[in-house]
């Protein structure tokens, strides 16, 4: 069916796309490995030589370098556990027949369409602030110290904002999961004596199983680059406990200037990234196959 | 008997579920409920009932005009989606209508784009929007925000374009459709709530864009990203401002976000959970 003809008006529909986002991911990646190698700081632009892998050298024996790695992961990892065990606690009380389930939902996914900067800010200024917070009048109203969140809890405070951020997510897909598991199964299952637990364990887990991976993966991606978050919260600090890659890239490249190292940083961001996506393509690739 | 037991089991979880619900949305609430009261108000503790003034909202308006910022944001998601479901379009018709043996390659390498970490490529671009004079630009902004969200927007199309039957096509053939009356009168219309919920999705993600918008924009371009984002370093008390601002932000990407249940579970897991 497919002629010459359509398959050549395929292509040429094809080609804006495809040309605009070559374009825009290999030009940029290329001049980002290019000024990995070399010498180059905005603050003096015409002095710039080949650092072989100076920057890397640098980079790497810079401390914060390893701090920033640690808290990239701890920000992963933190936010999966308390999205996905959150989410499917979550997912599993609304798939319950409740009085209001449509507005429950509603309440529960907006935390997700609230923009990085507000959430922050609503956080640090409203529910964490040691003075006026609301955290702080419920830990007086019980005669108990207020907790001064982003000076002794940087990486925890920036964890749990970003899990509220993300909760709803994880929440929605894997109640979507929930949805399409077959009723007629479920009738089944109990009508041949399974119990509610043996139904969970042997039903509803291995269903929500292929979900959680997508959870997890499609997050890692999102939580890998959290940079709003830091800025307007703890702009890294204090020192630097609370500075991910991302942030620390930034901080390299336009608050010090230093073009050279910050692509030196950008590459291993890549590198790690790729390793999340290696998997997330797998599990979206095997899907298209259907 | 066991009717009984089963209502009595709905009313507990519902009284659940709504506890639960309300502690998640606390936060939201919480920031409305700020906005209505006067900045003396806001720091004197916990209190759920606002004197309903409309102070800081004019206050907003008036010390930091509020409205080019909201102009902004309208203008740079608007644009943006429109241009790339221009170029989406097509592109995730052809490879649904027409699929070759190089489609799920294109597909996945598409995909491959979106896991390029922004950080990555912040210099390069920084280095280049300076040159070009696109720092600060609504133009350069615009394009940013079309190409990061582009593949988004192409695999959503494709995942609603490759649910039309094909046999609907077959049919109007048969029928003597020309390829035009097939486009126009056939799959148009099967195609447009696709086109919408990507829309709509598009809109939301390029509103709530929140790396390139802080690093590539200052006053002239700036959307409300940005402009929050400037409250971080605080002069004086401004809770009940930084809420009427808040609450102006996210209140028209909230509702359209309540609409987008589905569509985000589709869009944002690239089909893999429908």
């Amino acid at each position: 069916m497919a002629t010459q003809n359509t398959r050549m008006l395929a292509r040429m529909m094809m080609a804006p796309s495809v040309g605009l986002l070559l374009i825009w991911m290999i030009v940029p990646l290329v001049m980002t490995l290019w000024f990995s190698f070399q010498n180059y700081n905005l603050l003096n632009p015409a002095n710039v030589s080949f650092a072989g892998l100076f920057n890397y050298k640098y980079f790497y024996t810079d401390p914060a370098f390893f701090q920033s790695i640690w808290n990239t992961l701890a920000i992963v990892l933190g936010v999966l556990c308390i999205t996905v065990t959150g989410g499917i606690a979550l997912a599993l009380l609304i798939d319950q027949p409740i009085v209001g389930q449509g507005l429950v939902r509603i309440l529960v996914i907006s935390p997700f369409f609230v923009m990085p900067p507000v959430a922050a800010l609503v956080w640090k200024n409203m529910i964490m602030h040691p003075g006026y917070g609301v955290l702080a009048d419920i830990n007086r109203a019980l005669g108990l110290q207020p907790v001064d969140w982003f000076a002794q809890y940087p990486l925890l405070s920036i964890v749990i904002i970003v899990a509220w951020q993300w909760l709803p997510f994880s929440t929605l897909i894997l109640l979507t999961a929930l949805q399409s598991l077959d009723t007629e199964q479920k009738e089944a299952a109990e009508m041949d004596g399974a119990g509610a637990l043996n139904r969970f364990f042997y039903l509803t887990v291995p269903h929500l199983a292929r979900s959680v991976t997508v959870v997890i993966l499609i997050q890692t991606i999102f939580l890998l680059g959290v940079y709003a978050e830091i800025l307007v919260t703890t702009n890294g600090g204090p020192g630097y406990a609370s500075t991910n890659l991302p942030f620390l890239i930034y901080r390299t490249a336009l608050l010090g200037y230093d073009v050279g190292g910050a692509s030196a940083g950008g590459i291993i961001a890549v590198i790690l990234a790729n390793i999340v996506a290696f998997f997330l393509m797998r599990a979206v690739g095997k899907n298209l196959d259907k | 008997m066991a009717r009984a037991v089963s209502k009595k089991k709905v009313a507990v979880v519902t009284v659940i579920a709504w506890i639960v619900a309300l502690i998640i949305f606390f936060p939201i609430l919480y920031t409305i409920i700020t906005s209505f009261k006067s900045e003396s108000e806001a720091i004197t503790g916990f209190n759920l009932i606002p004197s309903g003034t409309l102070e800081s909202y004019a206050a907003v308006e008036a010390q930091s005009g509020y409205f080019k910022f909201f102009l902004n944001s309208v203008v740079l998601s608007l644009g943006s989606t429109l241009i790339a479901l221009l170029i989406g379009v097509p592109a995730a018709w052809s490879m649904a209508f027409a699929p070759s043996n190089r489609t799920k390659d294109i597909l996945m390498w598409m995909l491959s784009t979106k896991m390029m970490p922004a950080v990555a490529v912040l210099v390069p671009f920084y280095l280049m929007f300076r040159d070009l004079g696109l720092l600060d630009s609504r133009v350069g902004l615009t394009v940013m925000l079309t190409m990061i969200n582009l593949p988004i927007v192409i695999w959503m199309l494709y995942t609603y374009f490759r649910e039309i039957p094909g046999e609907i096509l077959e049919a109007a053939r048969m029928d003597g459709a020309t390829l035009w009356g097939e486009v126009v009168y056939v799959l148009t219309p099967m195609a447009v709530p696709g086109i919408a919920s990507t829309m709509l999705l598009n809109i939301i993600l390029a509103w709530n864009e929140a790396f390139w918008t802080l690093r590539l924009t200052t006053t002239n371009a700036a959307p409300l990203t940005t402009f929050i984002a400037s409250f971080s370093s605080p002069q004086g008390l401004f809770w009940a401002k930084l809420s009427a601002a808040s609450t102006l932000a996210i209140a028209p990407i909230l509702i359209m976000g309540w609409f987008s249940q589905k569509q985000l579970v589709r869009g944002l897991t690239f089909g893999a959970v429908k």
